[in-house]
């Protein structure tokens, strides 16, 4: 009787192979839609399938990738930042000002690194010791530090970067493979280990899952909540750096309404809003879906602002299918 | 007064996965009458509140209203025929006017259609006045206390002319003066004809208002009759019903040296005072009336809630736990009573629970070995006879029983010192209580310490060495030996005076 | 009645806005003159409205993040039904831009009832598809002040009562949610559903629906903004009001409106806007650039989220009754 384990019978671990799982996922019926949007606007332009064209394309969808991986976790955790477009202007901003006095590119890089850092820790306090609701905080504080860069730069711009600065948004590692390709592929797999290969990443689906049930478990559910508000900071930050990069200039106005879009990516790669699911794979695959419907619609002269209903109607679409389909098949 | 019942549930079966919890169960509510329906935790009386007002649809038996079968396919059709509650937390809406809460969905309206507010307000005000209810209709309820929250869902009930009245524990927040109006008002609620279901854990009460009583057990109905007809001690007798000793494990138990001791815990608002020891292999029993206090308690000692002031001293050190990781880290552990919110994350598949708390263990630098988190969740579920397809089934799909297991394993598999376990065993089936009863034996066996909070006295009686009861946030009585019986344990919880 | 009132957070926010004013005419005494208080009113009064609309959203614990797409394109249909039938009188078009809003806003309550859709996915989706159908009907041109008709452009500055019918507009619908919150049993459903769904269902009360009803009104206002909107700057193109919608839930933030949902009032979502309203025309009175208007606003938001929280905190329940020492 001293030793508990009689009777019990040892359960198997999975009853699914590693293919049935990935088959059934939702990452899966994303990367049949990806492949048939490639063949549909290879058929339908013939400048589609070019290289340099496609390595063009990719600055659609790089720069608010990156956010969009810490927005997954922050998402998954059940919150949300909508300030992270003004955490670009501001980062920006700062970068910009810093120029004028012939700051660096590297100097330049951790001020836009830092200032990020700065903004999501102002919003994960606000967050997680005042408890207060983080759609209301973000959209607060994406006034707020939008406002910032506002009141430094009115209508002006700022321009006078350094030109190894142009490295980050113009550069290329090799061929037609640019800077940001790279950033977004090492983020990817960064993100994708800290979600699924980590106990932080564990943490957060708990978090999004359950958080009363997190907290009883002995997780310091607002210590990870801060960290990822922190994170997603950073990474607006670091997108900060590689959009200024890009354009060469800082505009109040830069980036206006981008988190929209990232949040659009992130909940049309099978993210739940609501928390608690949701793989970096499928943000991937959604971050190409996104940009090659952007660029095979650009191809064929199809204007920007067009290409929006194809982006909404496929978030609703994405979403409301299963749905629908259960519905009609629970009948 | 009338013979035909006004509602009656006639062999009423409700299940749910892996457990019975309403087994052909009979109840009469007859006009102008309080009936008592009394029985432990988990005897299928909070079922019986949901079948009633529509919530649950019963898998077999019959709803009779005056004597015809009804069907409530909603909680409204319910409210149709005239069945309302009252709840602890009672349903209504913070935001809205006394007046808006006791006519939402039946406003006298005037011109265009429109609410006639000043009919409310007047209407409002002569049904609370009927109850001498002195509330302003037009306050808004969020500003109101609990024991005014009730009137005003009373004048509801009166307002849509509600033949049936349930009242769940209506007294549990109230002071003393408060519930003597609502007994005042259950008199009128009474004299108006409407029959009335009274659920209450507090004899002096049911003794003092009820005209009959329905007595449960484990979802099984026991007996009624008329209240005059029996005692306190014939209700404990049948709410108690079978011999203690019989389905527990037979255990012994030589004090080791002390644990835990707990010096002078107290809240601002929920409990005071508290102290006690416990000791190596020990099982100590926290017994008491639903909102005694005994979670909240439980809940400070892990750092959830932070007490006011106090000591916890876990070996012969002080402790300071700030947190639930902090707990863990000192090695208490709590399985509480609330299994689908603090418990369980359901939709997490159980290895990935087992381990939550001990993934230090399982991972180098932070990184996540699945083969040694498997191997981990394999032992701990194995050591509690974990029932399941496999370890990637999301928990959510096992029974009330196997959740649980999964929530022991968990922080077994921390390998704690002490684990507080808050009604392991309600609302699962009799089979996984007597594993769960088992194993909480052979962990007080291997040297853990073990506390539990339980509202079954069988539990209690069967499982504890020692038995501490709380009433309204206080330690009243450390029962163990001969003066740990049901009727003790009974009396000190409600507060009845001793009987001779 | 009005002890009551002085506790609340609407008597606390009109406190504010008060001393604001006059904070502004120490530095500008004009500001408080009734001609310069009204022409203030009169720039909120399409915030206004919206936030009426996005208010009982917000209370059925939805947010609308449509409303200003549902804007621009009824502006732009309004717009283009001008140019195209000149003759058309006014309030044809505003009868056809209010219904075709309410189909939009309809649009999304159906997704979010039916299907089932988070509110926030549905209209972040909506969005972009209302953006994108204005540059499909307009062929991304503008239409220009001198394309629209001398009726359709004046209406809304036209002078009745010692007020522009702007005003006048925002007057009656602000009086009429007042109405319809106060003595309709849809009015009150808003709150019920909120505060409680699961109560509101024991009273017979359809959750999905009232939301639903919810979504419809608000856009019915937007589409009446539209209007509104566009005849009063005399211009319809693909991106006015571009970001409005977080303007719209930046004032009932600051109005007391929970984002939990079951709480807020008409007098705090108008005193919430007036408070915008106020800030952006007092800036260039006092001197400020109106660069500091999005800071200001933002900072508002988080005091009055900080502020609204510590008010709706819930108070602990007592279990101990007596203080006195155990027996």
């Amino acid at each position: 009787m001293s030793d508990a384990t009689q009777t019990g019978r040892s359960l198997p671990d999975r009853l699914t192979t590693r293919a049935q799982r990935i088959f059934r996922s939702w990452e899966a019926l994303l990367i049949v839609v990806a492949i048939a949007i490639f063949i549909a606007n290879a058929i339908a332009s013939p400048y589609f399938l070019n290289a340099w064209n496609l390595s063009d394309a990719t600055f659609n969808f790089t720069e608010k990738a990156m956010i969009a991986f810490a927005m997954a976790l922050l998402i998954i955790a059940g919150e949300i930042d909508l300030s992270v477009a003004a955490i670009i202007a501001l980062a920006s901003t700062a970068m910009g000002y810093a120029a004028q006095f012939g700051v660096d590119t590297p100097g330049l890089v951790l001020i836009g690194l830092g200032t990020g850092v700065l903004c999501g820790a102002f919003n994960g306090a606000l967050v997680t010791k005042l408890a207060l609701p983080s759609i209301v905080v973000t959209i607060g504080t994406m006034s707020l530090f939008r406002g910032i860069s506002f009141i430094v730069l009115g209508d002006g711009a700022y321009r006078g970067y350094p030109e190894s600065f142009a490295w980050f948004g113009q550069g290329y590692i090799w061929w037609v493979f640019t800077v940001e390709m790279l950033i977004f592929a090492l983020l990817a797999v960064v993100f994708g280990v800290l979600l699924h290969r980590t106990n932080f990443g564990r943490a957060v689906y708990a978090i999004g899952n359950n958080p009363t049930a997190a907290l009883f478990s002995g997780i310091r559910v607002p210590r990870v909540k801060f960290i990822l508000f922190v994170l997603t900071g950073l990474m607006s930050g670091l997108a900060a750096v590689c959009l200024t990069s890009r354009l060469g200039s800082t505009r109040p106005s830069i980036g206006v309404g981008l988190e929209l879009e990232v949040v659009t990516m992130v909940v049309l790669g099978g993210i739940n809003i609501l928390g608690g699911s949701g793989t970096i794979p499928g943000v991937v695959i959604a971050a190409f879906v996104m940009g090659l419907v952007t660029f095979g619609l650009g191809l064929l002269n199809v204007p920007g602002i067009v290409m929006s209903i194809f982006i909404g109607a496929l978030l609703i679409g994405v979403i409301a299918l299963p749905r629908l389909f259960v519905m009609v098949r629970g009948r | 007064m009338s013979d035909i019942p006004v509602v009656a549930l006639d062999g009423i079966v409700k299940t749910f996965p892996g457990v019975t919890a309403l087994d052909q169960v009979k109840l009469s509510l007859y006009p102008g009458q309080v009936t008592a329906l009394i029985g432990e935790n988990g005897a299928g009386k909070s079922t019986v509140v949901k079948t009633l007002t529509g919530i649950y649809r019963p898998d077999g038996g019959q709803i009779l209203v005056d004597g015809k079968p009804v069907h409530f396919a909603t909680a409204h059709d319910a409210s149709r025929h005239g069945i309302t509650a009252i709840h602890q937390e009672t349903v209504l809406f913070d935001e809205l006017s006394v007046a808006e809460n006791i006519f939402i969905g039946h406003a006298p309206r005037g011109r265009f259609g429109l609410i006639d507010t000043a009919r409310m307000t007047q209407d409002a005000r002569a049904l609370l006045d009927s109850i001498g209810a002195p509330l302003d209709p037009d306050a808004k309820l969020r500003d109101l206390g609990i024991a005014s929250k009730h009137l005003v869902a009373i004048a509801r009930a009166l307002s849509i002319d509600a033949r049936v009245v349930i009242m769940d524990e209506p007294t549990a927040a109230l002071s003393q003066k408060e519930i003597e109006e609502l007994y005042k008002l259950v008199e009128h609620l009474k004299s108006q004809g409407k029959a009335i279901l009274f659920i209450s854990h507090k004899f002096d009460e049911i003794f003092r208002i009820a005209d009959r009583y329905t007595v449960f057990r484990d979802g099984q109905f026991v007996g009624d009759g008329l209240m005059a007809d029996v005692d306190q001690d014939d209700l404990v007798q049948m709410m108690v019903g079978r011999s203690v000793d019989q389905i527990f494990p037979q255990r012994v138990h030589a004090p080791g040296e002390v644990v835990l001791q707990v010096t002078g815990y107290a809240h601002p608002t929920e409990f005071d005072d508290i102290n006690f020891k416990l000791h190596k292999g020990e099982i100590l029993g926290f017994y008491g009336l639903v909102g005694a206090g005994r979670s909240e308690f439980m809940q400070s000692l892990i750092g959830i809630t932070t007490p006011s002031k106090g000591v916890c001293r876990i070996g012969d050190k002080i402790t300071v736990i700030r947190s639930p990781a902090d707990a863990v880290n000192a090695g208490i552990v709590y399985v509480p009573e609330d299994r689908g919110k603090q418990g369980a994350i359901t939709d997490m598949p159980i290895f990935q629970n087992v381990t939550l708390p001990s993934l230090g263990k399982t991972s180098r630098h932070g990184f996540i070995r699945l083969a040694e988190e498997f191997d981990l969740a394999r032992e701990y579920t194995q050591r509690l006879d974990l029932r399941a397809a496999s370890l990637d089934q999301d928990v959510g799909k096992l029974s009330g029983g196997n959740q649980q297991k999964v929530v022991i394993a968990k922080w077994l598999a921390t390998q704690p010192r002490v684990i507080i376990l808050d009604e392991p065993t309600k609302g699962i089936d009799i089979g996984s209580k007597a594993a769960v009863h088992s194993f909480m034996a052979e962990l007080a066996a291997t040297g853990l310490s073990v506390i539990m909070v339980s509202s079954e006295i069988p539990e209690v009686m069967g499982m504890s060495d020692r038995v501490i009861v709380m009433r309204e946030g206080r330690m009243v009585a450390e029962l163990a030996g001969e003066e740990l019986t049901p009727d003790n344990l009974v009396r000190h919880a409600a507060g009845i005076g001793m009987a001779a | 009645m009005l002890r009551r009132f002085a506790l609340t957070r609407e008597a606390a926010l009109l406190a504010a806005l008060v001393a604001l004013c006059l904070l502004i005419a120490t530095r500008f005494s004009g500001f408080i003159a009734p001609a310069n208080l009204g022409r203030v009113f009169n720039d909120s009064a399409l915030l206004i409205i919206l936030t009426l609309g996005q208010m009982i959203v917000i209370v059925t614990r939805c947010i609308d993040l449509s409303v200003a797409a549902n804007l621009a394109l009824c502006g732009m249909v309004a717009a283009l039904l001008n140019v195209a039938f000149p003759g058309l009188p006014v309030i044809m078009i505003i009868t056809a831009v209010v219904l075709l809003g309410s189909l939009l806003g309809a649009f999304n309550g159906i997704l979010v009832w039916k299907v089932g859709i988070p509110p926030i996915v549905v209209t972040l989706g909506t969005l972009t598809i209302y953006r994108g159908i204005i540059f499909l009907i307009s062929d991304g041109a503008w239409v220009n002040s001198h394309e629209m008709s001398a009726p359709f452009k004046a209406l809304p500055r036209a002078v009745f009562l010692g007020l522009p019918v702007l005003s006048w507009c925002a007057i009656l619908c602000v009086a009429g949610f007042a109405l319809m919150i106060a003595r309709t049993p849809l009015g009150r459903s808003f709150f019920a559903v909120g505060g409680n769904p699961h109560a509101a269902v024991y009273t017979g009360i359809n959750v999905g629906r009232t939301q639903f009803m919810a979504f419809t009104i608000a856009g019915a206002l937007a589409g009446l903004t539209g209007y509104l909107w566009v005849s009063r700057y005399a211009v319809a193109y693909v991106d006015i009001a571009g970001g409005f919608e977080l303007d719209v839930i930046a004032a009932c933030v600051i109005g007391g409106i929970s984002i939990a949902g079951g709480i807020g009032s008409v007098f705090g979502a108008v005193l919430g806007a007036l408070f915008l309203g106020v800030i952006k025309n007092a800036l260039p009175v006092v001197d400020i650039s109106p660069f500091w208007q999005m800071a200001i606003s933002g900072a508002a938001i988080i005091v009055a989220v900080i502020l609204n929280s510590r008010s709706n905190r819930p108070k602990g329940r007592l279990i101990l009754r007596t203080a006195g020492p155990k027996t």
